[in-house]
């Protein structure tokens, strides 16, 4: 535990070392706040509620988590610390959870520079802060999932562009699996029970559920689960490639 | 104590590493030798807990790097081919990140990171971010976090390259201070090295080791062993004497110098005969000399037999 908090520490104090951080939290910040003012229209909805800020995050996280999870290992390949950081006495799990942690806690703090909407609305309305709360929540699970899939796909590759693109790609499709766009590709070929789980698997279907407010188990262990699937396929990846 | 057993790496059809057996004792330092592409790095990497032999094991201070990793790792210090480090963190940072990750507190901490900062010259550069140092700097902080928990294996890949003169020096004299009480292994292609370092090399190509000796003893297979070389103003006068000599087998003049050698046959002594024949004829020379044997042209000589004629061939 005690390497996974020092792999942790170095990791995120790595993130403000580069304009990596601020330039995220910049874009982030300025992103969120336009989405939600002009196309969620959170004035003209006349609803003391964070719904339009919230619903455009599973799109913003898209292409931004990626940029984050890219470097996790391509960067430490390609500089050759991964031999560095394997051969100190720390478990494979305890470098990919530490390196994991900090990045989730990176967009964590990205998040929380989120909240003037928060005072915003409230200052405005009354709103139920319990569906706000549930909401960031939500936001934060789902961050953490693109990140776990992007610490995978960082882990198979060298090259960062690579990361980026193929993260993205397989966010794309978890996000829809819910929807036509995915599912008719699937329908054609496969039983209707398969093609009902794989829209089982759709972030959005999840994380809009916990954004309503209902905090039900099943929609926060289908983000822990599959955050622990993708941190767990990282271990894996990494030993599998190590030698390349 | 390091210690392999039919140690092999594959990957595919490529065997990198191929059977290699060795042991290495405490105040030993073992210098590994090859040309590239030999399997050095990857023998190393093994033995750092890096990569997983494809068959046979290695054991570093009596642990199994694969059935106890972690004991292993803690026991090993270990500079990597290219001492990479983290380029965004200043000296001390990243130096301190190695402390934590190898659980020093306390006192010890601050004693160890005092030691290694003063012994590898760092202070100058403590404050600074490791991408903006030199070539030579970022490898003594390589060292430097490979030395920092005082371990009782070290295992440096090309700890010189890169490096001046001087620095070459330094880090030799480092490597000999710590060699008395430690269990070294340093790999190297600079053969000089070897002198003034190891107390052992091993000579491995295409996986295989070639040879396991002392440097003298290897250097006692150069043709070049025990030979005599001198110069002289008068060149033909000084190469009719040395042909009278009985034990020399045959002599050559360097077409660039002109500086003649006179090789000895097997197990003969010939410098003492070599100067009394130079004595007797009347002979001047500016100054002689009795050759040690060259390990550039041992180490040749082994690593080329294997793959022979072809290499030579195109060269």
């Amino acid at each position: 535990m005690n390497a996974t908090m020092t792999v942790f520490k170095r990791e995120l104090r790595s993130y403000f070392a580069t304009p990596v951080a601020y330039v995220f939290i910049v874009i982030f910040l300025l992103l969120s706040g336009a989405f939600t003012f002009y196309l969620g229209g959170f004035y003209e909805r006349g609803q003391a509620d964070l719904q339009p800020f919230f619903s455009f995050h599973p799109w913003l996280y898209l292409f931004l988590v990626p940029a984050v999870s890219m470097r996790m290992w391509a960067e430490e390949r390609k500089s050759g610390t991964i031999e560095l950081l394997l051969t100190l006495p720390l478990t494979m799990r305890e470098a990919v959870l530490g390196k994991f942690l900090a990045a989730w806690t990176f967009i964590g703090i990205a998040l929380a520079l989120t909240f003037p909407i928060w005072i915003i609305v409230n200052y405005l309305g009354s709103p139920d802060n319990g569906v706000i709360v549930a909401g960031y929540l939500g936001s934060m699970l789902m961050a953490g999932a693109f990140l776990a899939i992007g610490s995978c796909i960082s882990a198979a590759t060298r090259n960062q562009v690579v990361a980026f693109i193929l993260t993205v790609v397989v966010c794309f499709l978890l996000l829809l699996a819910g929807y036509p766009l995915v599912l008719d590709a699937f329908s054609a070929v496969l039983p209707q029970g398969v093609v009902d789980a794989v829209a089982g698997l759709s972030f959005l279907t999840h994380f809009s559920s916990i954004g309503k407010g209902v905090i039900d188990l099943r929609d926060l262990l289908y983000f822990l689960l599959m955050i622990g699937f993708w941190l767990y396929a990282s271990v894996v990846v990494i030993d599998l490639k190590k030698a390349d | 104590m390091i210690e392999t057993r039919n140690l092999s790496k594959r990957y595919g059809d490529l065997i990198a590493v191929n059977d290699i057996s060795f042991k290495v004792e405490a105040g030993q330092v073992l210098g590994f030798l090859g040309p590239n592409g030999a399997g050095k790095s990857t023998t190393m990497k093994m033995l750092a807990g890096f990569l997983t032999p494809t068959s046979g094991s290695a054991s570093v201070a009596g642990f199994d790097v694969e059935q106890q990793p972690l004991e292993a790792k803690r026991a090993i210090g270990y500079l990597p081919e290219g001492a990479p480090s983290y380029g965004e963190m200043t000296v001390r940072e990243f130096l301190e990140f190695i402390a934590d990750v190898r659980g020093l507190s306390g006192d010890l901490r601050y004693r160890r990171l005092d030691d290694v900062i003063e012994r590898l010259h760092l202070d100058g550069v403590i404050e600074q971010p490791i991408e903006t140092l030199s070539k030579g700097f970022k490898r003594r902080v390589g060292l430097a976090q490979a030395i920092l928990h005082d371990p009782k294996v070290l295992v440096l890949d090309e700890p010189t390259d890169g490096l001046d003169p001087n620095q070459k020096h330094e880090v030799r004299e480092l490597i000999n201070t710590m060699a008395h009480d430690k269990t070294i292994i340093v790999s190297t292609h600079i053969l000089e090295e070897v002198h003034a370092v190891c107390t052992r090399a091993i000579i491995i190509a295409d996986g295989k080791v070639l040879a396991d000796a002392t440097p003298a003893e290897l250097e006692a297979r150069s043709r070049y062993h025990h030979a005599v070389s001198l110069t002289a103003p008068n060149v033909a006068a000084a190469r009719e004497a040395l042909a009278r000599v009985a034990d020399v087998a045959s002599i050559e003049v360097d077409p660039q110098d002109n500086r003649i050698t006179a090789f000895p046959r097997p197990g003969k002594h010939i410098f003492d005969a070599v100067s009394e024949v130079l004595k007797t004829q009347n002979v001047a020379v500016h100054e002689i000399a009795l050759e040690g044997g060259r390990l550039d042209e041992v180490f040749r000589t082994i690593t080329q037999g294997t793959r022979g004629a072809a290499a030579g061939a195109s060269a």
